[in-house]
């Protein structure tokens, strides 16, 4: 059953259309992420699920009832800001307190309550201390604590990481990832980073110009893209323009290069080809899919080495080949190479 | 020419420096030579003075209406910043964070006392109270009261402004999240806005009250023999008399002015309000 979801729904300020017709089912105890670059409208999305800004049409349901129209406070959310939002005025405590108060709960439960809820975030000691005494990692810990105490029917994250330094990211990712399946709590996580995106979500919804372009499990949209935009937003993507030909089993370029591909459905405007399935040869060979290249420019990335590679005149591939092979291998800028595609890794896009 | 550029920025330097001084001293100097004024011997008001005594201050005390202005003043003050920020407070909040017709103007509408002049406000308030009096028969020219409505009207914008730059400085999530965890915007405004804006509100309250003390238009209209503030009595006393008498009641409303101010910075920084 669908704890939260969205039905039709569009939100206008004045003549922009920021959320255009938006249906989403949120399953209980999933993470869902909603993922496009800034100003796509996932934020507002976000707020409408909150209640802070209503929709102009359609309508939100959490947990079966219609809370279209309800304000935030009467809708049992928790929601963590991009900026932590924590009361300055007061403690730690007090801060995760301020939902059950509002509750009323007894003072004895409050108490208790609010300490496992600190627990869980491993914060049990820092009660006492007031928000600007806190690293950025502890005070984003207590505003997680705070909208968990209340156990709220669907948890609203807004791009809770991005304020964290990169190193933290990835330690807090994994750490909030292990509390939602923990608790096993219904999330909604905005974000416009594909990494936290992919690492963190159960399913993700693509959004581009207030539009959804693909809802889908990480997996889905990097090996199955349903569109330029997708493509290239998830992961990196060598995007090729061209058309079908032969019954749809080549893709053939606008510069002419004749590529064999096993997944393009027709309408395809484009191939898109990972950079991982770019197959860099160790001496020429002939066979399907197999091109002379020249190395353009070679990048150094730790894990992996990322290769520019030149087909024709207008046309260049990224190829990345991971360190730590048995026998690394040097390229220099100006080298000729072979490479070979897969056809089973090359898929064709339709246009946006 | 890194030398003469140096050169130019150093007589900036000074110039800048020269006229900070210069108004810092054209702002101190009527103070500092009220205060000096008071500890004069002489009765007659001449340089340089014949000694220096504290006669001046016994005098205020034994004259019944500095005494009783006082105590109207501070009765009327008191009131006026009370109803001031009861006006001022729940007014800020409406226009920092709603959105409505007629927002613009009714902010104007606020800021008013501070462009009409005040002997404008004193006059029409005058004409109002006498019509209120003969309708309802309630003495309100020359009450506490009437100058307390009056003195409310010229704290109002100054409320306005200290308490909206405050507003405008608090982050709008923070209400939001207190919306998200259950509290209504009322509730939101008193438990999480309200303390956040606390050094605004303090800040109004002590412009608000110095406003008020120190009014003498608005007053000059709406008082009665007998029941004066301070600036008038201070005003009736020069018209028969001038020694130091009322520079010594000038210098105890400037202590007292002063004591508040001090005692505001205690609680919150001054100097950080001013800056917002």
């Amino acid at each position: 059953m669908a704890t939260v979801s969205l039905d039709r729904v569009s939100k206008r300020f004045g003549e922009v259309l920021a959320v255009d017709d938006f249906s989403i089912d949120v399953a209980e105890g999933e993470l869902l992420v909603l993922l496009g670059p800034s100003g796509c409208g996932k934020t507002t999305t976000l707020r409408m699920l909150a209640g802070f800004t209503y929709p102009s049409e359609g309508r939100v349901q959490i947990r079966g009832r219609d809370v279209t129209h309800e304000p935030p406070y009467r809708r049992n959310i928790g929601v963590v800001f991009q900026h932590y939002a924590l009361f300055p005025h007061l403690d730690v405590f007090e801060n995760v307190a301020f939902g059950l108060r509002r509750r009323k709960a007894p003072e004895a439960e409050i108490a208790d309550r609010v300490q496992r809820a600190l627990s869980l975030v491993k914060l049990e000691s820092l009660g006492q201390r007031m928000p600007r005494a806190l690293s950025g990692g502890e005070q984003q810990r207590v505003a997680v604590a705070r909208a968990l105490v209340i156990e709220p029917d669907v948890l609203l994250l807004d791009e809770p990481l991005s304020n964290l330094d990169a190193k933290l990211r990835l330690d807090v990712r994994q750490e909030m990832r292990r509390l939602q399946q923990l608790l096993k709590i219904t999330t909604v996580l905005v974000t416009h980073d594909q990494d936290e995106a992919m690492s963190m979500g159960d399913r993700l919804v693509v959004i581009d110009r207030g539009r959804v372009q693909q809802i889908g499990s990480p997996q889905d949209l990097y090996l199955a893209p349903r569109n330029r935009f997708v493509a290239s937003f998830i992961g990196r993507a060598n995007l090729m323009e061209g058309r079908l030909e032969d019954d749809g089993s080549r893709f053939v370029t606008r510069s002419g290069l004749s590529i064999a591909c096993a997944h393009c459905a027709p309408g395809a405007g484009s191939l898109m080809v990972r950079p991982e399935a770019v197959e860099i040869l160790d001496r020429p060979t002939s066979g399907l899919n197999v091109f002379p290249a020249t190395v353009e420019v070679v990048t150094y990335l730790g894990s992996i080495s990322e290769l520019v590679l030149r087909l024709t005149k207008s046309e260049t591939v990224i190829a990345t080949e991971p360190a730590g092979a048995a026998a690394p291998r040097h390229w220099t800028p100006g080298q000729q190479v072979t490479i070979r595609v897969d056809p089973a890794s090359a898929v064709g896009i339709a246009p946006s | 020419m890194v030398r003469g550029l140096l050169l130019r920025e150093r007589v900036g330097r000074v110039t800048f420096q020269a006229a900070v001084g210069a108004a810092f001293v054209f702002m101190v100097l009527p103070i500092a030579l009220v205060l000096w004024l008071s500890f004069f011997a002489n009765e007659i008001l001449s340089l340089p003075p014949e000694g220096y005594s504290l006669r001046w201050y016994r005098e205020v005390f034994a004259q019944r209406q500095f005494i009783n202005g006082f105590r109207t003043s501070l009765n009327v003050a008191l009131l006026a910043t009370v109803c001031g920020l009861l006006v001022t407070t729940p007014a800020s909040f409406a226009l920092a964070r709603a959105r409505f017709r007629g927002r613009e103007a009714l902010f104007q509408l606020l800021m008013s006392p501070l462009i009409v002049p005040a002997i404008v406000i004193g006059t029409g308030l005058y004409m109002s109270f006498v019509e209120l009096e003969i309708l309802t028969g309630f003495p309100v020219v020359g009450s506490v009261w009437g100058l307390a409505i009056g003195h409310t009207l010229i704290t109002i914008p100054w409320g306005m402004r200290l308490i909206t730059a405050n507003l405008v400085g608090v982050d709008r999530s923070v209400e939001e999240a207190a919306q998200s965890l259950g509290a209504s915007p009322l509730v939101a405004a008193l438990k999480v806005t309200l303390p956040l804006i606390w050094p605004g509100v303090v800040a109004a309250a002590l412009f608000s009250f110095v406003v008020s003390f120190g009014n003498l238009e608005i007053s000059l209209l709406l008082v009665t023999p007998g029941q004066t503030t301070l600036p008038i009595a201070i005003l009736q006393y020069l018209e028969w008399k001038i020694d130091p008498t009322i520079a010594a009641a000038s210098a105890l409303q400037i202590a007292i002015v002063g004591a508040g101010l001090l005692l505001t910075d205690r609680f919150v920084s001054l100097t950080k309000v001013v800056q917002r």
